[in-house]
């Protein structure tokens, strides 16, 4: 054995092709079951897509860094499940790109925070997270209730999106604007045409208590407040005990 | 074309390179890193047959122990609502006031609401239970919905203001905002709001402020709060008399709030949390208020 790595390591050009065929191995190894990883994800009829408005605060979410103190993703683990609701499916971040599973907790996990409070309250936490939490170390992110939000170019987001494989029609891609200020403005002509596209469960209201105009605060608790509820997949036993059967 | 010299002080092979008469050794790699390379192939070797491994088109390789984490953590789930299934039984199925004279359950209850309050209710309500500007007291005894126990058990399941379909609702309407009264008739009302509950504005420099305030109040704010102003658990309208204010007592935070009025949200907990567990933080909050000083 040891003379043959001997021999080889006075060629050159066995050498370098020896390298490659070892490499390749590794590659082969961590590469070719990606080519079937869509077939390994669950399916959910009722997965339903970011609204642009979501996607717009989800960007925020990546922007301001959030996924470096908080996580996306409830573990299988007693404690986890217990503490956040049940375990996170691969199919509730089927329309996440990048995904934000995020690997560590300063803060707590953030999967299945949507519904659990009200706006109001995560409007005080941003602006002053020790206002609401008194031992909390969370920065404050109050600038979120001045900046405005930029729509212009939520159209060409949901178009990116799309070339990833998220289902956005052209409908929702020409609207994308409009959809963005409806779902902020209940009582506005534009809040139809949200419920219209996205769904009648879509969470149309003034999301920073003020319904007339839209901010980067709007934006981020309507991320926040949707946060574990694109689908009920992970809530149904029924295909609970199908997936774990499988 | 291997180079047959050896050593003469070491014992090893030379590379048979020679620089100025010094001539390089051959030094083999340890055989005991080998031993452990080998040891490790072995292990994974083993590992992929035992444990979950690759993807296999629609399926992977199951592995020959069968580990899987979600049975894994669904089973134990199970087990540990087993080990409660004993007391959960007895409260569940046992009246509050059964369950609130009983010691030993109320010991339970105090147990498992703690964390149970920590990781729901706390952000808003505080670990305390003593809320904050805009979220309320639960430890006062003043109670929007009601404080019985089946009023605050409803509040939980269908929320405030919430997605819930039975939710209870509510709403302070804006009267200064949306033009239902002048400024000064809100300032009137705001001093004469704040005079029921402290004595010293009535006879202070607000005096007739407040008189005026009382007029305004009794035309537009009876129909919620009631000729005494002593609100209605019914509609969630809250007492005005008490010392206990969700937006602050003082008089601009009054003001504030018959100007842009207000409407608060609480989350329904019927989706997220199980009856058995609604029902212990119910008692576990009603016992807060019962030990508060």
């Amino acid at each position: 054995m040891f003379g043959f790595h001997y021999r080889l390591e006075r060629s050159a050009m066995g050498l370098v092709l020896a390298v490659i065929a070892a490499g390749s191995v590794g590659g082969l190894i961590e590469i070719a079951p990606l080519f079937t990883i869509d077939e390994t994800v669950e399916k959910a009829a009722d997965m339903r897509v970011y609204t642009p408005l979501e996607l717009a605060g989800r960007n925020i979410y990546i922007r301001e860094g959030c996924y470096a103190c908080h996580s996306q993703m409830i573990r299988t683990l007693r404690d986890e499940v217990d503490r956040y609701g049940p375990y996170s499916l691969a199919v509730e971040s089927q329309y996440d790109h990048p995904m934000l599973w995020g690997s560590k907790r300063t803060g707590p996990d953030l999967a299945r925070v949507g519904g659990k409070y009200s706006d109001q309250w995560h409007v005080a936490h941003m602006i002053n997270p020790r206002d609401v939490v008194p031992v909390s170390k969370m920065p404050r992110y109050g600038w979120l209730a001045q900046n405005t939000l930029e729509t212009e170019d939520l159209g060409l987001h949901l178009k990116a999106q799309r070339r990833v494989g998220v289902p956005y029609t052209d409908e929702m891609i020409a609207n994308a604007q409009a959809d963005a200020y409806g779902q902020t403005a209940p009582d506005s002509e534009h809040a139809k045409g949200v419920a219209q596209r996205y769904g009648e469960a879509t969470q149309v209201r003034a999301f920073d208590g003020d319904p007339g105009r839209v901010t980067e605060m709007d934006a981020m608790v309507a991320y926040l407040q949707i946060l574990g509820r694109l689908t009920d997949a992970a809530h149904s036993p029924a295909d609970k005990t199908a997936e774990a059967k499988r | 074309m291997a180079v047959e010299e050896r050593d003469p002080h070491s014992g090893y092979l030379t590379t048979g390179h020679e620089w100025n008469g010094i001539k390089e050794l051959n030094t083999p790699v340890p055989r005991v890193v080998f031993v452990f390379l080998a040891l490790t192939f072995a292990f994974s070797l083993v590992y992929w047959l035992l444990m979950p491994s690759f993807p296999v088109g629609t399926t992977y390789l199951k592995g020959l122990l069968g580990v899987d984490q979600r049975t894994a953590v669904t089973e134990e789930l199970r087990r540990a609502s087993a080990s409660r299934a004993a007391w959960a039984r007895r409260i569940e199925t046992a009246d509050y006031a059964t369950i609130r004279a009983d010691p030993n359950l109320m010991g339970l209850v105090r147990e498992t609401g703690r964390p149970l309050f920590g990781d729901n209710c706390a952000v808003c309500h505080g670990t305390d239970a003593k809320g904050g500007p805009g979220f309320p007291n639960l430890t006062s005894g003043s109670w929007l919905w009601g404080g019985k126990p089946e009023d605050v058990a409803r509040t939980l399941q269908v929320g405030i203001n919430a997605a819930h379909p039975d939710t209870r609702a509510s709403q302070m309407l804006a009267f200064g905002r949306d033009g239902m009264l002048s400024r000064e008739d809100v300032d009137a009302v705001a001093a004469y709001v704040q005079s029921l509950s402290d004595r010293s504005v009535s006879s202070g420099p607000d005096a007739a402020s407040a008189a005026a305030g009382a007029k305004v109040f009794a035309s537009k704010c009876v129909a919620c709060h009631g000729p005494a102003a002593k609100g209605s658990t019914s509609i969630g309208a809250p007492d005005l008399t008490d010392a206990f204010w969700i937006y602050g007592g003082d008089r601009s935070s009054i003001r504030a709030s018959i100007w842009g009025g207000r409407q608060g949200h609480m989350p329904s907990w019927e989706a997220r949390l199980t009856d058995l567990d609604r029902k212990i933080l119910t008692l576990y909050v009603l016992d807060l208020g019962a030990r508060a000083p």
